[in-house]
């Protein structure tokens, strides 16, 4: 019985763990995929890793380079990434760097998906906005503030959307209890 | 001061206001009917011209993402139901395919067709409120009685299928929840026969109807260069001229097999909705019918994966395996591997999409929804900008959200 119950929680019990850490990849497997060797073409810092699982590419890349390689994946004719689907971010509290943001691409052109993943350390966190860019990030990343606590430099209108406006702390975040603060 | 209006008898002066005419701020909702449910909508208004529209959202945060988060993979899909209470089984069918993808968990093709004939009943059940909701607010009665009285019966079918008229939590992970009773095709043949003509019925009275011409046509116009910016998708993008639809894109659920067409049009006003979401209604009519000759009367309706998908009740009565996954599957759930998978469908009201992460435990890290009726929500300033006030009712109608799958 109680070993059971030991299991049990085991099993249940959140560890946290990262699927899978983007790493540094050989040009070989990055010419695998003709959009990462595009990117890696066009500047050889924009990969800072690769995650492939279950058909899906995800593109690592560093905080900084976020806003041009959004702007090129775009513009660049061959690409066309035009369409953001979605933004999303996961909590891997307590482990650092902490936050993941996902950016869900998707290119109507090439019938592709792709995302972005930008690894965000915990302490006082922050982006730079894609709203200028792409419009319809301006509601994901007001819901990413208000439910996850990261700042988006550069939003014109970065305030809660669907917590009220005197709500404290960030509800999504691992560290904040499924049943609130009591 | 002016002097007293002699028409108005007693004491009482009017004052005339000097000076520039200051904008008027409105609050529309958050308890409007034309909202359809919690959504207020801060209005600045210059005269009957609209200079600023705000959505404010959130009232029906139920915070259904972190929920999950406290729930095995099976729990969750109760709560997926809730999300977008208009196409219940739409929602159930995108968490249940991203799950799958995290497990790669190949389902049976009677599954497969049944989840697509079901979800097809759903977009025309959808369809059929939004049709008869957005005809009250554009002062039309009758289309709402008679779009109800066939929605009601699209859900007496989904009753005898699930026991539920509206929170099915009929598919889950690996298959459905339960067989299919036997003639529940037969139910769906026979509502089938009655469906095209009063689908022509309705456009009898509205598609040349001069007032709903007027409150639509030219109405809450959308390029589709600002439809892509802003996100938008479903009828609202598709017309506005963009062919996107995930049905045919990335077809899921053995979609590439169905023959269906993808209605856009060009106009991309209000008017331009209403016909693409009547013609999607015509077209998911097609899609059930071959779904129909398709779906296999045996065979199993559940993949067979031991460990992850409950045995069967007779495996489960019967040999002591089959009890002992029962047992572990309703009290510990199953693992996936750790990953991220985003797996979206063509809901009724555009891309549904779900982020699942898994952490290799039982219960989900993260689940996310990324919700058609949130993101199309941001076109109303686009839309309504500089038309009269009477013009938001129709953009936010013709926008199609509901309040619970914006808020989640």
């Amino acid at each position: 019985m109680e070993e059971g119950r030991a299991r049990l929680e085991s099993l249940t019990a959140p560890s946290g763990k990262r699927p899978e850490d983007g790493r540094i990849v050989d040009s070989q497997e990055i010419a695998r995929h003709p959009v990462a060797e595009k990117l890696k073409a066009w500047d050889s810092r924009a990969i800072a890793g690769l995650i492939e699982f279950r058909g899906e590419v995800t593109v690592v890349v560093l905080r900084e380079h976020l806003v041009p390689v959004a702007d090129y994946l775009a513009k660049e004719p061959s690409l066309g990434f035009t369409f953001l689907s979605d933004i999303t971010v996961v909590d891997r509290f307590p482990l650092e760097p902490r936050f993941e943001v996902n950016y869900q691409f998707l290119s109507l052109e090439r019938k592709e998906r792709l995302r972005l993943k930008v690894k965000l350390v915990g302490k006082e966190p922050s982006m730079p906005s894609l709203t200028p860019l792409f419009p319809t990030a301006n509601w994901h990343e007001r819901e990413i503030f208000d439910l996850f606590g990261i700042r988006f430099e550069g939003h014109p209108d970065l305030k809660r959307i669907l917590m009220p406006d005197d709500w404290e702390g960030h509800p999504l975040r691992k560290d904040y209890p499924t049943e609130g603060f009591r | 001061m002016s002097a007293p209006d002699p028409n108005i008898s007693g004491s009482m002066t009017v004052e005339t206001p000097t000076g520039p005419a200051q904008p008027m701020i409105l609050n529309m909702g958050p308890q409007h009917p034309s909202t359809h449910g919690v959504l207020r909508v801060v209005l600045e208004l210059d005269g009957e011209t609209v200079l600023k529209a705000e959505s404010v959202i959130g009232y029906l945060h139920t915070g259904i993402e972190k929920s999950c988060e406290a729930k095995t993979y099976s729990q969750a899909i109760t709560l997926t139901d809730r999300i977008d209470y208009l196409a219940p089984l739409s929602n159930n069918l995108a968490y249940c395919l991203a799950v799958e993808k995290l497990l790669n968990l190949e389902i049976p093709k009677r599954a497969q067709y049944v989840r697509v004939l079901l979800t097809e009943l759903t977009r025309i059940a959808s369809h059929l409120v939004w049709l008869g909701t957005h005809a009250i607010d554009m002062g039309a009665m009758s289309v709402f009685l008679y779009g109800f009285r066939e929605r009601e019966e699209i859900l007496k079918i989904f009753e005898y299928v699930s026991g539920q008229r509206m929170m099915t939590s009929y598919f889950r992970v690996g298959g459905l929840a339960l067989e299919p009773p036997p003639d529940f095709l037969d139910r769906v043949r026979r509502l089938l026969d009655v469906l095209p003509g009063r689908i022509d019925d309705y456009e009898d009275l509205l598609t040349d109807n001069k007032i709903w011409k007027a409150r639509m046509i030219g109405v809450g116009h959308l390029t589709a260069a600002d439809a892509i910016a802003l996100g938008c998708s479903g009828p609202l993008l598709r017309a506005s001229g963009v062919n996107y639809d995930i049905r045919k894109m990335f077809p899921y659920s053995r979609y590439d097999e169905f023959e269906f067409n993808v209605p856009t049009r060009t106009e991309g006003d209000c008017y331009a909705r209403y016909l693409c979401r009547v013609a999607e209604m015509r077209e998911s009519i097609k899609i059930v019918k071959q779904a129909l000759q398709k779906v296999p009367a045996e065979g199993p309706f559940r993949a067979d994966v031991p460990g992850i998908i409950p045995p069967s009740r007779e495996e489960m009565k019967t040999s002591i395996e089959g009890l002992i996954y029962h047992f572990k599957i309703f009290t510990e759930g199953f693992a996936p591997p750790p990953g991220e998978v985003y797996s979206a469908i063509e809901s009724p009201r555009g891309e549904l999409g779900v982020f699942v992460a898994s952490d290799g435990s039982a219960k989900p890290y993260r689940v996310h929804f990324r919700t058609p009726s949130f993101v199309n929500l941001q076109s109303l300033p686009r839309l309504c900008v500089g038309r009269l006030l009477a013009d938001v009712v129709a953009c936010i109608g013709t926008t199609d959200i509901v309040l619970g799958e914006v808020d989640r």
